[in-house]
């Protein structure tokens, strides 16, 4: 037989494939527990939902690109900004982040899979299905119109007698069950099984914000989940929280509705600065200057949050909320986002920045951020001008701010990864192209917006006239909402097609630094053929050779294993197993999503014999296997 | 087969054990609900300095809140007496104790519905705010039990499948300090939505 010196790399090769290889096609997808098809999964939906969003976003935009169009009854513009925002804002801007985060954690951290594999399919689904429970309600003619933040009274059953808001707060609490199971998976997942060595000051930056935004995540959703739980109670039991004849209280709901949103920024806004900080240094080609600050910056950014948070809690004043939110988020944010800018600016002084697409990227967030910042800064010191607030100048903000922040990003990361993902190279000059059509337009559409808002235009209006002078400023916004929206078309089409025609990317084709790329492309499912050791922030640039392993001791080939080391300096490796593929987080999802739908129809037995049924499915997904019960 | 041909490549580490993985899941869980739990809190609280009276009409009875105390502080201990069981191997001990806890548990649900038939006759969920955020707070905690309760019951199922030994029962523990959290639970709202009131009188 082998003796421990003799085996070779590939039999070892072989035995992992057959342990770790799922069942393909649909059966195999819909049990697959496996982090990087639940990772594309992930990307392709919340693409779609970009897509979606942008549509909503588009018709919009046709109707205010002249005066009095007649597109669009108010009615129908209220859904749409509502649905758009929501879109977005929800199941876009996060789930996009998770992932990325999805694919990329495990190997960045040099593991098999995530901490929980059969929780990351569940979060998924939920994920899917509340995105669908969401546009359910538009199917049925009856598109939630609150716009995203749904104040009530306005939301209250009085006002919205239809089953709408309904829908937008039942999808809501139920992709806070995806967003918080995830957020956990995360926290397990980098706290737990890092490579050996990898201690917490050796971690790849994009980890900082994962885990930073994730412990925000289990602290701050519970606020939305109860705004939430408040108002269904309103709507269908007929209890009086936001009633204020009876002792209610309407802001409460703006109250807790803020509690959860001022963190919610960070959430869709960290990760994205996190990916920034690990492509930009290798298209430098040199490490991040300052890469403790720039970790530094990304924790108090969480901590502020909750600064600011207890704030809210115990300065329960109106006025301030009226200074709006986004103002007061921007300022906190800018802060410790000027420090990462000035990590990034002299990164890319110090180093020999290389114009690849991702790098461009990189550098369109940048510019885009600044000039974010700057009109955030001048929302946020004239609070009380009621020539800016709640005009057009508000909205170029948040546009800004998030698509600046978090689409551009996301592109770069996808340019940066794709490789990665699909073994082949994204087209360099169809990227240049897409980046050039996502940042003109950006500019023509939302700079412009500045410009409306300060002559004066309202937002949330569904037309204007010809005489209030807007309609130029209109029709260049709306005439580059349809460039940027052809830049990001274009940018899905070269994934479509490099996917398939791109050039063989190999290993590591960015010359990068980080664990993900010492892997194959793309990587095979168990990931790594033996679990690679950590000597330095950059395990690819160092001597260390982060695979040697002479006694094989990291092959680990009894099952699907994976190792677990402590939480801060990652010694004393110590094997784990990972659960067998199951379909049952799609079918406890899908019973959650039939108890959404009972509850909105108010059917107390069905509701029941659901929850029943997913007690059930979880005991059944809890109770272990008998082979990983030997012990 | 598995065993003959791949032996050498057992790993020369300590054995499998997932440990620490499912504490530090369970440990986020239960941090994610308290925070649900401070949220509510934070509700009754904002919504009582909006009104001019709270609680609107009587202070809440605490009678039958502070027996329901003592139905769930003895049902930690014995919760807590069943994991010591495990911990030292004894499996017949952690039976006992789990089946103890569970009674307990009963016992709890059973003497709620009492509080709840009385206390519906003075005050309902739909009479007004102070209604909706009272009974709001104490039925999320009847169901923190009620899902505590299904955990042991599970734990209890996999102890009598002989799941457990005293190496390997992690799961007790985690249901276990998922049951001291309930507890925990119940501990402040007692003192906020039945004892205060008679504190503060009824103008705060
Ligand atoms: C093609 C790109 C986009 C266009 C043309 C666009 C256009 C618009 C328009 C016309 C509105 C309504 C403004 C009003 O009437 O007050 C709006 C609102 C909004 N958009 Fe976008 N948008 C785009 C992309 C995005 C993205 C990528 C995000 C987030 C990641 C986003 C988030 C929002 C939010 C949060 C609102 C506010 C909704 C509300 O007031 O309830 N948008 N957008």
């Amino acid at each position: 037989m082998h003796d421990t010196l003799s085996i070779d790399e590939q039999q070892a090769k072989d035995r992992l494939e057959s342990i770790w290889s799922e069942p393909g096609g649909i059966r195999g997808w819909i049990s697959s527990t496996d982090h990087k098809k639940i990772g594309k999964s992930y990307l392709v939906t919340a693409f779609l939902f970009l897509l979606l969003g942008g549509i909503e976003a588009l018709i919009m935009r046709i109707q205010l690109g002249g005066p009095d169009v007649g597109l669009l009854s108010p009615q129908a513009y209220n859904q749409l900004m509502t649905m758009h925002g929501t879109t977005m804002i929800f199941w876009y801007a996060a789930p996009v982040l998770s992932g990325f985060a999805n694919y990329l954690v495990p190997l960045f951290i040099g593991a098999r899979d995530m901490a929980f594999p059969r929780l990351n399919a569940f979060s998924y689904w939920t994920f899917l299905l509340s995105g669908i429970l969401l546009y359910v309600a538009p199917m049925l003619g009856i598109a939630p119109d609150g716009g995203w933040f749904s104040y009530v009274p306005l939301t209250s059953e009085e006002y919205s007698p239809t089953k709408n808001i309904d829908f937008f707060a039942f999808a809501l609490i139920f992709l806070t069950v995806s967003t918080t199971a995830g957020a956990i998976n995360f926290i397990a997942t980098i706290f737990r099984l890092r490579a050996p060595g990898m201690s917490v000051n050796r971690l790849p930056l994009f980890l900082w914000s994962t885990s930073t935004i994730s412990f925000v995540i289990v602290l701050s959703l519970p606020a939305l989940t109860a705004a939430l739980v408040f108002l269904e109670l309103d709507r269908l039991v007929g209890t009086h929280f936001y009633d204020i004849a009876l002792g209610g209280e309407p802001m409460l709901w703006q109250q807790l509705f803020w509690l959860f949103g001022h963190p919610w920024v960070y959430i869709i806004f960290l990760p994205a600065t996190g990916m920034v900080s690990m492509i930009l240094p290798v298209f430098c080609r040199r490490p991040i200057v300052g890469y403790v600050w720039v970790a530094l910056a990304t924790v108090l950014t969480g901590l502020v949050g909750f600064g600011v948070w207890m704030h809210h809690m115990f300065a329960t004043g109106l006025a301030e909320i009226t200074t709006g939110f986004f103002s007061a988020a921007s300022m906190a944010i800018s802060m410790f986002t000027i420090l990462q800018v000035f990590a990034w600016l002299a990164t890319m002084f110090t180093g020999r920045p290389v114009l690849r697409t991702p790098m461009m990227f990189c550098v369109g967030f940048i510019v885009l951020l600044v000039i974010g910042g700057l009109s955030g800064v001048m929302t946020a010191v004239i609070p009380y001008d009621w020539q800016l607030h709640d005009t057009y100048f508000v909205v170029a903000h948040i546009h800004f701010v998030l698509v600046g922040a978090n689409v551009f990003p996301v592109f770069a990361g996808l340019y940066y990864w794709m490789p990665k993902m699909s073994g082949r190279m994204m087209n360099e000059t169809l990227g240049k192209w897409n980046f050039w059509f996502m940042f003109i337009g950006m500019m023509l559409a939302f700079f412009t917006m500045h410009i409306t808002g300060i002559l004066g235009m309202p937002r949330r209006v569904f037309t204007y006239s010809a005489d209030s002078g807007w309609t130029l400023l209109n029709l260049i916004t709306s005439g580059g909402a349809f460039i940027f929206a052809l830049g990001v078309l274009l940018g899905l089409l070269n994934v479509i097609y490099s996917w398939r025609r791109g050039e063989i990317a190999g290993d590591n084709p960015w010359g990068a630094d980080t664990l993900e790329w010492s892997t194959s492309s793309p990587p095979p499912e168990f990931n790594f053929v033996r679990i690679p050791t950590v000597a330095s922030r950059h395990p690819l640039w160092d001597e260390h050779d982060h695979t040697a392993d002479p006694e094989n001791i990291r092959l680990l080939l009894e099952g699907k294993q994976s190792l677990a080391t402590s939480s801060v300096e990652a010694a004393d490796g110590q094997t784990v197993r990972f659960p067998s593929e199951s379909v049952l987080p799609l079918c406890l999802s899908l019973v959650i999503f039939a108890l959404c739908l009972s509850l909105i129809w108010q059917l107390g037995w069905a509701a029941a014999l659901l929850t029943l049924l997913g007690f059930i499915l979880t005991a059944w997904w809890m109770w272990p296997a008998d082979k990983e019960l030997v012990s | 087969m598995r065993s003959a041909t791949f032996n050498p490549y057992q790993p020369v580490l300590p054995r499998p054990h997932e440990r620490k993985r499912s504490q530090w899941g369970m440990a986020l869980f239960i941090a994610t609900e308290a925070m649900l739990f401070v949220i509510f809190f934070f509700a009754y609280f904002f919504l009582a300095s909006n009104s001019e009276q709270w609680p609107f009409h009587e202070d809440p009875s605490f009678k039958l809140a502070l027996v329901l105390l003592v139905i769930l502080l003895l049902s930690s201990v014995t919760a807590h007496l069943g994991q010591r069981g495990i911990e030292k191997g004894d499996s017949k001990s952690l039976n006992l104790w789990l089946a103890l806890s569970l009674l307990l548990g009963v016992a709890f649900m059973s003497v709620q519905y009492f509080e709840y038939s009385q206390h519906l006759k003075i005050l309902t969920p739909t009479d007004n705010a102070y209604g909706s955020i009272f009974y709001t707070i104490v039925s999320f905690h009847l169901a923190h039990v009620v899902l505590g309760f299904i955990m042991l019951a599970y734990v209890l199922a996999r102890a009598l499948a002989g799941h457990f030994s005293a190496e390997r029962h992690i799961a007790v523990k985690n249901v276990v300090w998922y049951w001291h959290f309930v507890d925990l639970v119940w501990i402040v709202v007692v003192c906020i939505l039945y004892l205060s009131p008679h504190f503060y009188g009824t103008a705060l």
